[in-house]
């Protein structure tokens, strides 16, 4: 039975990692890893995960330097030499171990003004939107994200820069802008403008590469970038 | 915790590198040029003069190096315009290749006549 | 700095980008073709003095350059320092005066240049 070396992050931002030995198994994930470390060798370890199968994002985590989910993570894809490094999400501050504090990820969603804001009420019939429509295949090409904070992991423009909204964020303004029904345009436009915003994107494609729903916040922020300068333009906002 | 280059390890990173690399080192050069091509305030022999530093072989190596800088910020510039301003297409990712491969076509064009 | 200005500023940036797109592609294609012959003053100055075409285009290159390059450098220098704000947007501003300025004493040079 082939042994794998592990090294685990242990402690908050101060810390350190720590090695273990796990017995490798076929079609194992990081994630089978990480549960096998903390039933079998030390219980102290902390760590998220919720349903195993790729549905959740709760797994988040970085493998070898890269921000993924680890229950859709084969070791045998990332392993080199038996070896395999794991650590929390990046550009989060880190409550222990492999946990991270998701607070700022989900203010930041807050502060794009990620969410719907309608003037319909139940007695009005269904808005009609074609799927056909331009705006609804912007959305559907990026509706789909779970705010599993992978993109904002990665982001470098999240290190550079504290105040970046991040990809996520940004990405779910981008579907609201697009939502025909949405009534607080201008706010969101507003919300997402400036250094802090869109503008802060250098395209480099970071939250594209490792989104695992195949989503691309760049698309949506370029999409912003667009609208933004012309509502300024026009005097919008 | 931060990133490191196991994260940044695909092109289009790389393209950001080569963009903000080429716009540093262009806008740290400009002030010579400025001050090299205002010579010619002081008469066609005091540019001259500086021009015959221009011989050297290092200074011809220097120079390729900076057009080659200048044409990968400006088709680095062009890819990054058409990123933003038109609407998101899958074959945009091959404008990388494209960007690269006539920034090099031009420094070669350059060097080329230099020699 | 207000959201509108930031706002207005990358937009700067983005159309001197197009702007030096057109005068880099001219630069590059006579550095080019200039070249082949050797450089010297003469013949720079046989192209560029007294020819109001270049006047022009070497004053909106110089103007373009001198908007695009501090706004990339207040970036650059945003993110890779802690400096923000004011003192920052100074400093490029003074940078931007002083390539536009250094930049038209260069094109004024080969304008008119040879007159010792």
């Amino acid at each position: 039975m082939e042994t794998l070396q592990v090294r685990i992050w242990r402690g908050t931002e101060e810390g350190g990692f720590q090695d273990f030995e796990v017995p490798r198994q076929e079609s194992q994930t990081v994630l089978d890893v990480v549960t096998y470390v903390q039933r079998k060798c030390d219980p102290t370890l902390a760590y998220r995960f919720a349903c195993r199968v790729g549905v959740c994002g709760s797994c988040a985590m970085t493998v070898n330097g890269v921000s993924r989910w680890t229950c859709r993570t084969h070791v045998d894809k990332v392993a080199e030499d038996n070896r395999v490094e794991i650590a929390p999400l990046r550009n989060l501050p880190v409550i222990k171990d492999l946990v991270t504090d998701m607070r700022e990820f989900f203010d930041k969603w807050a502060k794009a003004r990620g969410r719907f804001t309608g003037s319909a009420t139940r007695k009005e019939a269904f808005a009609k939107v074609s799927p056909e429509s331009k705006e609804r295949k912007r959305i559907e090409a990026g509706i789909e994200c779970i705010g599993c904070g992978v993109c904002y992991s990665a982001c470098d423009v999240v290190t550079w820069n504290k105040d970046y909204l991040g990809p996520a964020a940004l990405n779910r303004a981008w579907t609201l802008i697009n939502d025909v029904r949405d009534t607080a345009r201008t706010e969101r436009l507003a919300a997402v403008a400036g250094d802090a915003g869109c503008h802060a994107c250098h395209t480099h494609l970071n939250c594209t590469e490792r989104c695992p729903k195949s989503l691309s916040p760049t698309a949506g922020i370029a999409g912003l970038k667009r609208a933004v300068l012309a509502a300024t333009l026009s005097g919008e906002i | 915790m931060k990133n490191d280059f196991r994260s940044r390890n695909h092109p289009a990173y790389w393209a950001f590198l080569v963009h903000r690399f080429s716009g540093l080192l262009l806008a740290l050069f400009l002030p010579l040029h400025f001050w090299a091509l205002g010579q010619a305030l002081h008469g066609a022999a005091a540019l001259d003069g500086f021009l015959r530093w221009t011989e050297h072989p290092l200074v011809k190596m220097a120079e390729t190096g900076l057009v080659l800088l200048l044409a990968a910020h400006l088709a680095g510039g062009l890819r990054l315009l058409a990123l933003e301003f038109l609407e998101w297409r899958e074959w945009q990712k091959s404008l990388l290749a494209a960007a690269a491969g006539a920034s090099l076509v031009a420094a070669l064009a350059f060097m080329l006549n230099l020699a | 700095m207000s959201r509108r200005s930031e706002v207005l500023l990358w937009g700067a940036q983005r159309v001197s980008a197009m702007v030096l797109a057109l005068c880099v592609a001219v630069h590059l294609l006579t550095m080019i073709y200039a070249v082949r012959s050797g450089l010297s003053a003469a013949e720079i100055l046989g192209r560029t003095q007294g020819n109001v075409g270049w006047l022009l285009f070497y004053t909106v290159f110089v103007l373009a350059v001198a908007v695009h390059a501090p706004i990339g450098l207040r970036t650059i220098i945003g993110e890779t320092t802690n400096a923000r704000g004011r003192g920052v947007d100074m400093l490029v501003a003074v940078i931007g005066i002083a390539l536009a300025a250094w930049g038209m004493r260069a094109v004024i040079g080969v304008f008119g240049g040879g007159a010792a």
